[in-house]
């Protein structure tokens, strides 16, 4: 069972981008914001969403398995660390990798950028920066229990499905109690490859 | 390479910027990352966030050198550790390179800027507010307050415009903001305050949000709507756009600006046909109940329906729901305020919460936003135009006397009620006023009707304002006076549940930079009123208005420094040092009125004072963003909230046929003026909105209409006639005016005119369908 981690709460986000403010305070960003919002149906709702590393488990870490340069550190707890600047080659093969679109790269710098759940806080029981902040828990840091001792009912999903591939999370999103599928289905619809129809 | 040169080239990140912006100087601001430093050895200082009036509480990380340099969430009882962008950033203002360190001067406003010392700042706005008083009268001179000051500030402007200027003419930003709500509260209840703490909205059944996109300007509090949500309770937000929060309501009720009063009669004419009203709670609580029900018979849902442009059935839905409910609560801020019948929708909302019996209870009660971090406080204690410290009416004999005698003047040399901001700005139009000191406001921005605002500051023949930045207004001045951020003073602020909570002092303010308590003393010592000026600083102010207030509604006599420091906050009244204070009104029944009953308000519906035309069809309507505070004088300075929000823009309809990014031009009966277009499906077909924090020439205000509530004199922001045709060009990130010698980024004062498609923070984004 998933232990302390952040949960993802699209119904409750605002679009107020202090998770995106409070990652650049992150000491171990330094200045630098991990998170970056989505925006699902733009000019017709004002919907929107975090989205942070979801730190794959099963299997583990796609990016870190892809990089060549062995850069990205996966610790005992299962965070995914942001890649090793010392050994990173930014090649961007982990930005290929992921399934949600999380790792960026630094095209100046050659280097990959990615949440690392605020290490420097998590390590000391402290919950990251963003989960910390949000004004209204779209982003909320702490076990499967407490989560629904505050918000009774909620339902929760940390396997997405992409086609054939099963992808567990070590970061869970809240799902809507009335849809429950499980797995839950992730990215978007492949309707083309190489511009002809597959659907 | 460093982790200093790695963090220098890093550029920003797309995912985050708005389109076309390469970086943080194309959107106007400093970087983000400017101000970490060396952590070992840092303090954390506790305090409270300097925006709106939520007051989150916080931590200043301040280095070894005693200098701000970072912030650390808080578990305060408000917010819980939450914070929005604004408060997250909020500390990079402090030692912010724009910061004004010595005073500004200029005999006229033909010369430039020059730096001045105190002694000849002071001795200068000395000799000119007695020039101007001597030869005009001393209500010649006015004095502009504002509700971002702590309340021992507001106090000192109040009693430093009546003693030492000893002019009529005295008021407040606040004027702008919820003096409606007010007017309206204290019309029915008799005292000015919200009935209901924060964490009343957890426990309530049904939760009606009127004219407040809570997600953008009060985002902290979100947390609790949604945590009443959980908790099974229903929503309604009346508003005529789709915000965040209305967008997951049970009932969006997407009204007409400025129909708001119609709207609530006929959600009460539903309530008392249905038979839901609380007849006994009526009976034994209130008066005027009859001539209220009276008035609304009036509004049957059809007729509601025409002038509010929404369904009968919703207006119907919405009276089953919310009189239904065991337990509702109303919440409303600027978007039924910001009226010229203000207080009449405030009290009609009343009316609702009243005649289904829900005020005074766990869950069941009303509340105002707050829009400025002291925007209750602010007026509480004698900044106001008509009010002395306590609440006290200026008009009333026993209260004057009251007041002189804490003063320690004579009665008859107690000036009486002034004018509003508004009005005080057409009375400089006309050579009325002809000296003004601006303290923590910036009306260039603010005010509505932008050219009567400049033809009016323009006019006064002596103008200083205290500023920690050169805004607008403060260029227009001839003396800017350089004083603290919240965070180099002590204060204390009351929220929007007038829960009173103190700010600390986190660091020494830089050199050059005094108090603004220091400063008002030193002008009253050289207008002669130094004996009721000797202040050392805000707690001795502090004590001081603890006795004027003693015996009032207001009542802060009980709340101590100390005290705060322990609870973490009080609400007023609070008669004693050893009560706990009042976070909920009217348990007991009775309300602040002699009889203990509350007034009922008749209140009949007019349009807006602003007539729609064929010239003028549509509806204009203004608000914030989340990433920006009021004027924009703070935010618009901060790499990250520049970042989010660099300019303003037209929000329209998709029937209307623009694209995104489109040049449109609102056009009003003040002028004109072209704003990229952001299509969406979020907003009426015959309204549009744009967000107020810039000036001219992408400025809301420009075009706004400075008719004025006839009671609470708010102007009407958030209605005025328009129309809107193709532009040719769009201006796009306005950046705030800097003083001499801060220069330091130059590249922010570039203009862009290439109309690019604008993003929102809540990505109201293309209108492109896939």
């Amino acid at each position: 069972m998933m232990g302390r981690t952040i949960f993802i709460d699209p119904g409750r986000c605002i679009g107020c981008q202090a998770c995106v403010s409070a990652c650049r305070e992150c000491d171990s960003h330094r200045g630098k914001s991990m998170i970056h919002l989505d925006y699902p149906d733009e000019g017709h709702t004002v919907a929107s969403l975090p989205t942070v590393c979801m730190h794959c488990e099963d299997p583990v870490a796609p990016c870190a398995e892809v990089c060549p340069a062995d850069a990205i550190l996966v610790t005992a707890d299962g965070v995914v660390q942001q890649a090793d600047t010392t050994r990173c080659i930014g090649c961007a093969n982990c930005v290929n990798a992921c399934p949600f679109g999380v790792p960026k790269i630094d095209l100046q710098a050659k280097l990959q950028m990615k949440c690392n759940l605020c290490y420097d806080r998590t390590a000391y029981g402290l919950a990251p920066m963003c989960a910390t902040v949000c004004p209204t828990g779209a982003l909320f840091y702490g076990t499967v229990e407490e989560l629904k001792a505050e918000r009774p009912g909620v339902q929760v999903a940390d396997s997405f499905t992409f086609g054939d591939v099963v992808v567990k999370t070590g970061v869970a999103m809240v799902v809507p109690a009335d849809k429950v599928q499980w797995p839950v289905p992730g990215g978007l619809p492949i309707v083309q490859i190489n511009g002809a129809d597959v659907t | 390479m460093t982790a200093e040169q790695h963090r220098a080239t890093v550029p920003l990140d797309p995912s985050i910027a708005p389109p076309g912006t390469r970086n943080f100087r194309d959107a106007g601001g400093i970087p983000a990352d400017r101000w970490h430093a060396d952590q070992t050895g840092e303090t954390l200082v506790p305090t409270h966030c300097c925006f709106c009036g939520v007051q989150c509480g916080m931590y200043l990380r301040v280095d070894r050198g005693g200098k701000v340099f970072g912030v650390e969430p808080r578990n305060h009882d408000i917010n819980r550790m939450r914070l929005c962008p604004k408060g997250i950033n909020a500390y990079q203002q402090v030692n912010h390179p724009d910061r004004l360190t010595a005073p500004l001067m200029r005999r006229s406003r033909d010369e430039p800027f020059r730096e001045a010392s105190w002694e000849e700042a002071l001795d200068f706005t000395v000799s000119e507010i007695r020039r101007i008083q001597s030869a005009c009268g001393n209500d010649a001179f006015g004095l502009l307050g504002g509700a971002s000051l702590f309340s021992e500030k507001t106090y000192l402007v109040g009693k430093f415009a009546r003693v030492a200027l000893r002019t009529r003419h005295v008021d407040y930003n606040g004027r702008l903001c919820m003096v409606s709500a007010a007017g309206a509260n204290k019309l029915a209840f008799g005292i000015d305050r919200a009935g209901n703490p924060f964490s009343d909205i957890l426990l309530t059944d049904c939760l009606l949000i009127a004219g407040s996109n809570v997600g953008e300007c009060f985002p902290v509090m979100t947390q609790y709507v949604w945590g009443a949500r959980d908790r099974g309770a229903s929503l309604i937000v009346v508003d005529p756009r789709e915000t965040a929060v209305a967008r997951t309501a049970d009932i969006h009720v997407a009204l007409k600006p400025g129909t708001d009063s119609a709207f609530f009669n006929a959600v009460l004419n539903v309530v008392v046909e249905e038979g839901l009203t609380d007849e006994a709670y009526l009976a034994e609580h209130t008066t005027g109940w009859a001539e209220v029900r009276a008035k609304a018979a009036e509004y049957p849902p059809s007729r509601a329906a025409e002038i509010c442009g929404v369904p009968a059935e919703q207006i119907v839905q919405v009276a089953r729901t919310f009189a239904g409910a065991g337990k509702a609560m109303a919440w409303h801020a600027r978007g039924i305020e910001h009226h010229s019948q203000g207080v009449e929708n405030c009290l009609t909302v009343i009316n609702l919460c009243v005649a289904t019996g829900n005020i005074g209870r766990p869950g069941a009660g009303y509340g105002t936003i707050t829009g400025q971090g002291n925007g209750q406080g602010g007026r509480e204690h004698g900044q106001k135009s008509d009010l002395l410290p306590g609440g006290r009416s200026i008009m009333n004999e026993e209260h004057r006397r009251q007041i002189c005698e804490i003063w320690g003047i004579e009665e008859s040399d107690l000036p009486p009620a002034g004018t509003s901001m508004m009005e005080m700005v057409w009375q400089m139009q006309r050579g009325e006023i002809r000296g003004l000191i601006g303290i923590c406001n910036n009306p260039f921005v603010s005010l509505p009707n932008y050219r009567v605002v400049k033809e009016g500051y323009d006019a006064v023949e002596f103008h200083a304002q205290f500023d920690f930045f050169l805004s607008e207004t403060a260029a227009n001045a001839h003396v800017v006076f350089p004083v603290t951020t919240w965070a180099e003073d002590e204060g204390v602020m009351a929220n929007a549940e007038a829960r009173v909570v103190k700010h600390n002092k986190a660091q020494e303010p830089p050199p050059g930079v005094r108090t603004d308590t220091w400063v008002m003393c030193q002008l009253a010592q050289r207008l002669g009123a130094g004996d009721k000026f000797a202040f050392a600083g805000s707690r001795e102010v502090f004590e001081e208005l603890r006795i004027a207030s003693a015996g009032t509604v207001n009542d802060y006599y009980g709340i101590t420094y100390e005290r705060l420091e322990e609870t973490g906050g009080i609400a007023w009244p609070c008669p004693s040092t050893d009560h706990p204070g009042t976070p909920r009104l009217f348990e007991d029944g009775r309300t602040y009125h002699a009889d203990g009953r509350i007034h009922l308000q008749v209140v009949d519906w007019h349009p807006p004072m602003d007539p729609y035309s064929d010239e003028y069809p549509m509806s204009l309507t203004t608000g914030r963003t989340v990433a920006h505070f009021l004027s924009g004088n703070q935010t618009r300075r901060l790499g990250a909230l520049v970042e989010q929000t660099p300019r303003p823009w037209v929000e329209v309809h998709p029937s209307l046929g623009f694209r995104s990014g489109d040049p449109v031009r609102v056009v009003t009966r003040r002028g004109s003026e072209v704003f990229p277009a952001l299509v969406t499906e979020a907003i009426r077909p015959d309204t549009v909105f744009v967000p107020y924090h810039w000036p001219v020439p992408t400025s809301a205000n420009a075009l706004t209409v400075d008719a004025l509530d006839p009671r609470s004199k708010i102007p009407e922001y958030k209605v005025c006639a328009c129309r809107i045709e193709a532009g040719e060009e769009v201006d796009i990130v306005p950046s705030p005016p800097v003083a001499p010698g801060h220069t330091a980024y130059p590249e922010t004062q570039v203009s862009r005119t290439d109309p690019l498609p604008p993003t929102s923070p809540q990505g109201r984004g293309t209108a492109e369908r896939s």
